[in-house]
């Protein structure tokens, strides 16, 4: 007999190959804690050389967006993003790699049509709906502020 | 003669000459061997992917002749198709190649689907050589419908690796003497249950696999038993399994028959492809660098090969539409000794 | 301390990012925005400065921190011009990382070409 679309559907289910979970997780724990635990090392190293604490992250943040860089362009970001998962994509890192890996792969399409149209072509959401999200709340804090001082 | 969907030829068209052409991964790889010719930079000293492909079709075409012993002005029909948008690769590899050319796409059913249409036009008098043909390339199918390739991403346990490779065939239209023959092929109709996931085509092409084959076995009279192998194009693991369930269904038991390219091209486990290899080369590059030349020999005496194609687009999926699928088939058999 | 609670939670945040990615049918884009957004709320309800307050690095550097400092941003340029603010606030912000991204870009897509995975 034919199966059809529901059938099909648990079929399917049943024939994929699982995540490994735990051994995913633990690639994303370590390598996402290490790139945070290698961002306070940066950040107290800005602080000591005499920043303000806002202006030490400004510069935390930038410091990980070049190393993340020189790595994708090396490479190496991709390599050990395919084990660490999540670990290498939901620090600011991975939004570094998510910013420059189009910007190198349409490099051959064109400075303007190709690096400048696509660099933010995988980022751009997070920009998109970071900043509607901020903006919003701008809003709503600009409503609730007289009640609140 | 037609049978159901099936052309049995009644004189069939031969195999004149085969060329197998892969690159890095392949070269590692256990049918490394039966390559023509292997290349361990994919970038094959061109400046973008897309050339690189081309590349590694014009060495493909220009091997086959050269084994045929053969110029291009005896070949009257070049088909051939790959997976980058508008089927570039292939048109541009034409543009050197001095061969009438009509641009097949089915996606990585392309390598059953060309051999097929040369198989018929050939034996009905439309060409007296045709070249049949196909390729994908790792790199250039990653940047146009995945992600750039230094983007850090995690494959999906489902996921299956593009092969770097091409594949072609000269069909002559009748087989003389020591020429493997192509006796049927049937072309398949598209399926689609509904599969949206875009990292497992295996499983939304297996239904498309098991459609073709239980249409063949029927028409034909014939059982997987029949065959020395049943080679599907590009299920990968999930596919593969899936295959075999849906055909149990049907009552036909393809038990130790059932060979997957994309398992045979590449050591899984050691080479990290995934649920298998897939893209048009696969299929391609296993055929002529592996089933082909046991064919010729005589290890083998009769065989299918069935090639699976998802017929989507990045914008259809994105769009919330399923995979349709298609699976042409080809029977091949050892020459008349 | 502060390194290992930099360690800790960032490492967890990391882990709650995979287990969405394995466990549902979220694709990592969707995630990273889920992230942002959320970064964006836990901060406007006054969650996250706390959290950041412990963690340092390990509570900024995730993108969820991406979205507390936009949110950051916007409530500070309300507080100084107003409705005008919300419009202002974040991307000043994120001025910083979005420039030293930009110009990693740029300068990776000049001296570097795409790396075959093979």
């Amino acid at each position: 007999m034919k199966p059809d679309k529901e059938q099909y559907a648990r079929l399917l289910k049943q024939a994929c190959p699982r995540s490994p979970l735990l051994r995913d997780c633990l690639w994303a724990f370590f390598v996402g804690g290490g790139i945070c635990l290698l961002g306070e090392g940066i950040r107290t190293a800005w602080l000591a050389a005499g920043h303000t604490l806002s202006d030490a992250g400004a510069l935390t943040s930038a410091t990980l967006i070049v190393i993340s860089g020189v790595l994708t362009g090396l490479g190496w970001y991709q390599k050990l993003a395919s084990k660490a998962g999540a670990g290498t994509l939901v620090p600011i890192t991975g939004f570094a790699n998510a910013v420059v890996s189009p910007a190198i792969e349409f490099r051959c399409e064109g400075l303007v049509t190709g690096v400048g149209a696509r660099m933010f072509s995988i980022a751009g959401p997070v920009l998109v709906y970071g900043l509607l999200a901020s903006a919003v709340w701008g809003v709503i804090w600009w409503l609730i502020r007289p009640w609140l001082l | 003669m037609r049978l159901g969907d099936t052309v049995r030829f009644t004189r069939p068209p031969g195999l004149e000459a085969w060329a197998a052409v892969g690159g890095k991964k392949e070269a590692d790889g256990p049918l490394a061997v039966g390559f023509d010719l292997l290349f361990t930079d994919n970038r094959l000293g061109e400046e973008t992917w897309e050339q690189a492909e081309s590349t590694l079709q014009r060495h493909c075409v220009e091997l086959v002749l050269q084994k045929a012993g053969l110029g291009a002005a005896q070949v009257d029909l070049a088909l051939g198709g790959d997976l980058q948008s508008q089927c570039t690769a292939t048109a541009y590899t034409f543009r050197s190649l001095d061969i009438p050319f009509a641009g097949v796409y089915g996606a990585c059913s392309t390598m059953a689907e060309t051999l097929g249409l040369a198989a018929c036009l050939t034996a009905g008098g439309a060409a007296g050589r045709a070249l049949a043909m196909t390729s994908s390339h790792f790199c250039a199918a990653e940047r146009q419908f995945r992600t750039p390739l230094n983007y850090g991403g995690k494959r999906t346990p489902t996921a299956q690796w593009t092969a770097t490779g091409a594949g072609a065939c000269l069909v002559t239209a009748q087989a003389g003497p020591g020429q493997v023959q192509l006796t049927a092929a049937a072309f398949g109709r598209v399926r689609d249950l509904s599969v949206r996931d875009g990292t497992n085509m295996g499983g939304a092409m297996a239904p498309a696999a098991a459609e073709t084959l239980c249409r063949f076995f029927a028409d034909n009279r014939c059982r997987p038993a029949d065959y020395d192998g049943v080679y599907t194009g590009d299920l990968g693991v999930v596919g593969s399994e899936l295959l075999a369930q849906l055909l149990t269904a049907e009552g036909i038991d393809l038990a130790d028959r059932h060979r997957d390219c994309g398992l045979l091209l590449y050591d899984r486990e050691t080479q990290q492809t995934g649920a298998g290899g897939s893209g048009a080369g696969c299929a391609a590059s296993v055929l002529t660098a592996h089933i082909l030349p046991a064919l010729k020999a005589g290890r083998m005496r009769r065989v299918l090969l069935v090639c699976t194609g998802a017929l989507m687009s990045t914008t259809t999926l994105l769009q919330g539409e399923s995979i349709p699928a298609v699976a042409h088939l080809v029977e091949l058999t050892a020459p008349e000794s | 301390m502060h390194y290992l609670w930099a360690f800790l939670v960032g490492g967890t945040l990391c882990v709650a990012g995979q287990l969405l990615i394995d466990l549902t049918n979220l694709t990592p884009a969707r995630v990273l925005v889920l992230y942002v957004t959320s970064g964006v709320l836990l901060s406007a309800v006054g969650l996250y400065g706390p959290l950041a307050e412990l963690a340092g690095a390990g509570a900024t550097v995730p993108l969820t921190g991406f979205g507390h400092l936009l949110a950051q941003g916007v409530k500070r340029a309300v507080d100084e011009q107003g409705l005008l603010g919300a419009l202002t606030g974040g991307g000043a912000a994120c001025a910083a990382g979005v420039a030293a991204s930009l110009l990693t870009g740029v300068a990776a897509s000049l001296l570097t070409k795409s790396h075959d995975q093979n």
